[in-house]
């Protein structure tokens, strides 16, 4: 080695000096952080397996009916006389619930980070920022606590509906919790969009919503579809404050101001008192599948969308 | 601009860390015996009455209380991870079965008090009195009773009488006792709100025109007003009050249970005694349920 140039040298030189130490402490390293890479696959596969076993017994059992399960609004759990576990009326109150939450925070959610990104002050976005992560860490019975009381309150005043815990409530608050979810990604996402573009817009004689609207929207949008979707999938995801809010009817809503129950609120309302390895525990198990897959379908959808948006 | 992200993040957890701390540092005296108490929501409030007051009586055993539903309390029971499970209903035939067959132990029925089962409305319905019939025509699932007016009730002020259903969610015992004895085990009608806890159902119905609900008699408020009730129409209409209650002439009187594995020893058993010693039954009353033997 001693005979080799000088360039080489400088290249060659390390290896030799490295201890057997710091080559398996490298493998090792490398090999860890593989695993991290793998581990959220491992972690979901996992999940859907245990899930999976707690509910199979039931799914294959004789006596149970998967089309009454599914289009079934009829919820009886517990009867005394007739025991039925029709689900329609809770993936309905998930789904409308969630749709009216993401039709309130994603204008909010994207526009206030556009604003953010783009528009304020750097005290006010320093402020702003500041503001919205603590709204993000205010802790989800909080938020069902302000639906009950003062968010149920409102709504009475404002629509003279006979009870304030309703779609409505738990729509507004689901928003609320998304919300800073939306932001936060959406601002990193336009964040992320390089100066040149904003410079090469502003060039051209592109006005500032020109530039948001024609330049930084498209190239941002894989970043902002994953901030509306992770916005999403807290508020199908989210249990308490809906337990709380939305007044836990089992009946498919006719309208805003009408009670409903959602997937997640009834578990949780209901998995404690099913004796372990009951019909009602399993059956339980299988509407928490059935959540599993409604978050899949729509994460799918997002992503199929993205993609269609990218090759046109 | 990515810099105060973090440091959020820090400043959140630095808060978690010390709240942890604060949290852990006391505790841990010397020689705590720990009692654990879950089960009915009817009775959380005199549980935890039971267990503040016990403090001063026994300041070595900490008396730790959940609600959740006496269903949660009995499912806990059969787990085993209870001292007491507190009731507003008996067990089941086949829960027994399944504390025998998880914990080989025998559970024991203590009755340590009595409470009617009272049907709310709001303050301002000029409602006077209510049957079980009409109860169940309101509740059930074939039940063709949906507005006041088909009570004949018209309720000032509301622009919609549609009966707003109060009811429990389904781990309640109080949910069970009511489809037992007034829907006669027929199901409750869907669409009802099923609220988590007596005193949300008193809540909501205090603050709904139209609503009517069922909770123990113990969480009436201002805002509401209990309802006399009558088996059936034709039938003395009883008031839930204490005398009714003890005399069963209430037609929705019913027993409060606390429910141990085995005989109770060591510091359960005094927990119990003390409970329905003249002292504990005092406590029971004072959260308005009728006690099983006169505190004088």
């Amino acid at each position: 080695m001693s005979e080799d140039g000088q360039g080489s040298q400088a290249l060659a030189a390390p290896r030799p000096h490295r201890s057997l130490w710091a080559v398996a402490g490298e493998r090792f390293l490398e090999s860890l952080i593989r695993f991290s890479g793998v581990s959220a696959v491992i972690f979901v596969l996992g999940i859907f397996f245990f899930v999976f076993r707690e509910a199979a017994p039931v799914l294959f059992a004789p006596g149970f009916d998967l089309g009454e399960f599914l289009f079934s609004t009829r919820w009886y759990p517990t009867s005394a006389s007739n025991v039925r576990y029709g689900t329609l009326a809770l993936t309905v109150g998930t789904l409308s619930v969630t749709a009216l939450a993401i039709l309130l925070a994603v204008p909010f959610g994207l526009g206030a980070a556009v604003y953010i990104s783009e528009f304020c002050s750097p005290r006010a976005k320093e402020t702003l920022k500041i503001v919205i992560e603590l709204l993000a860490a205010i802790p989800s019975v909080v938020w069902g606590f302000i639906g009950l009381t003062v968010m149920s309150r409102v709504i009475v005043t404002l629509t003279g509906a006979p009870v304030g815990v309703n779609l409505l409530n738990g729509g507004v608050i689901l928003a609320l919790m998304s919300v800073p979810i939306i932001v936060s990604i959406g601002e990193d996402a336009l964040k992320a969009v390089p100066d040149s573009y904003r410079e090469a817009a502003v060039a051209l004689g592109a006005t500032r919503w020109q530039v948001v609207y024609r330049v930084l929207l498209p190239a941002a949008r894989n970043g902002l579809l994953a901030a509306v979707l992770l916005g999403v999938g807290r508020a199908v995801g989210e249990t308490m404050a809906v337990l709380m809010a939305t007044g836990h009817a089992v009946q498919i809503p006719h309208g805003l101001l009408d009670s409903v129950r959602t997937l997640t609120a009834n578990i949780a309302a209901e998995l404690g008192e099913a004796p372990a390895g009951s019909d009602h525990y399993r059956v339980l198990f299988l509407t928490g599948l059935l959540l599993f897959a409604l978050t899949f379908a729509v994460n799918l959808a997002a992503d199929l969308a993205v993609r269609g948006v990218r090759r046109r | 601009m990515t810099r105060d992200l973090p440091r959020a993040r820090i400043f959140l957890c630095t808060g978690l860390l010390a709240a942890l701390v604060v949290a852990c540092g006391p505790g841990g005296g010397p020689q705590t015996t720990t009692i654990q108490v879950k089960g009915s929501d009817t009775m959380v409030n005199v549980a935890q009455a039971w267990a503040e007051e016990y403090q001063q009586v026994a300041p070595e055993v900490d008396v730790e209380v959940s609600g959740g539903g006496s269903g949660v309390g009995i499912a806990a029971l059969i787990r085993g991870t209870v001292d007491l499970a507190t009731a507003s209903r008996e067990m089941k035939p086949e829960e027994v079965e399944q504390v025998r067959a998880n914990t080989g132990q025998e559970p024991r029925d203590i009755v340590v008090g009595y409470d009617a089962l009272a049907v709310y409305v709001h303050r301002d319905n000029p409602i006077t009195e209510i049957t079980e019939e009409q109860l169940a025509r309101i509740f059930a699932e074939d039940g063709d009773v949906t507005t006041w007016s088909q009570l004949g009730i018209a309720i000032p002020g509301a622009s919609d009488d549609t009966i707003v259903r109060v009811s429990r969610q389904s781990s309640s015992g109080t949910y069970e006792f009511f489809r037992e004895h007034v829907l006669k085990d027929r199901d409750f009608k869907l669409g009802s709100r099923d609220m988590n806890g007596s005193k949300e159902v008193v809540e909501l119905v205090g603050t709904t025109l139209t609503a009517i609900g069922y909770s123990g008699m113990g969480y009436a408020t201002e805002a509401v007003k209990m309802l006399p009730l009558a088996a059936a129409a034709g039938q003395p209409v009883v008031p839930p009050t204490v005398e009714a209650t003890l005399s069963r002439a209430y037609p929705l009187a019913r027993s409060l249970h606390v429910y141990v594995l085995g005989e109770p020893e060591g510091e359960v058993r005094r927990y119990v005694d003390w409970i329905l010693s003249a002292e504990g039954q005092r406590i029971l009353q004072d959260n308005g349920y009728v006690p099983v033997r006169d505190s004088d």
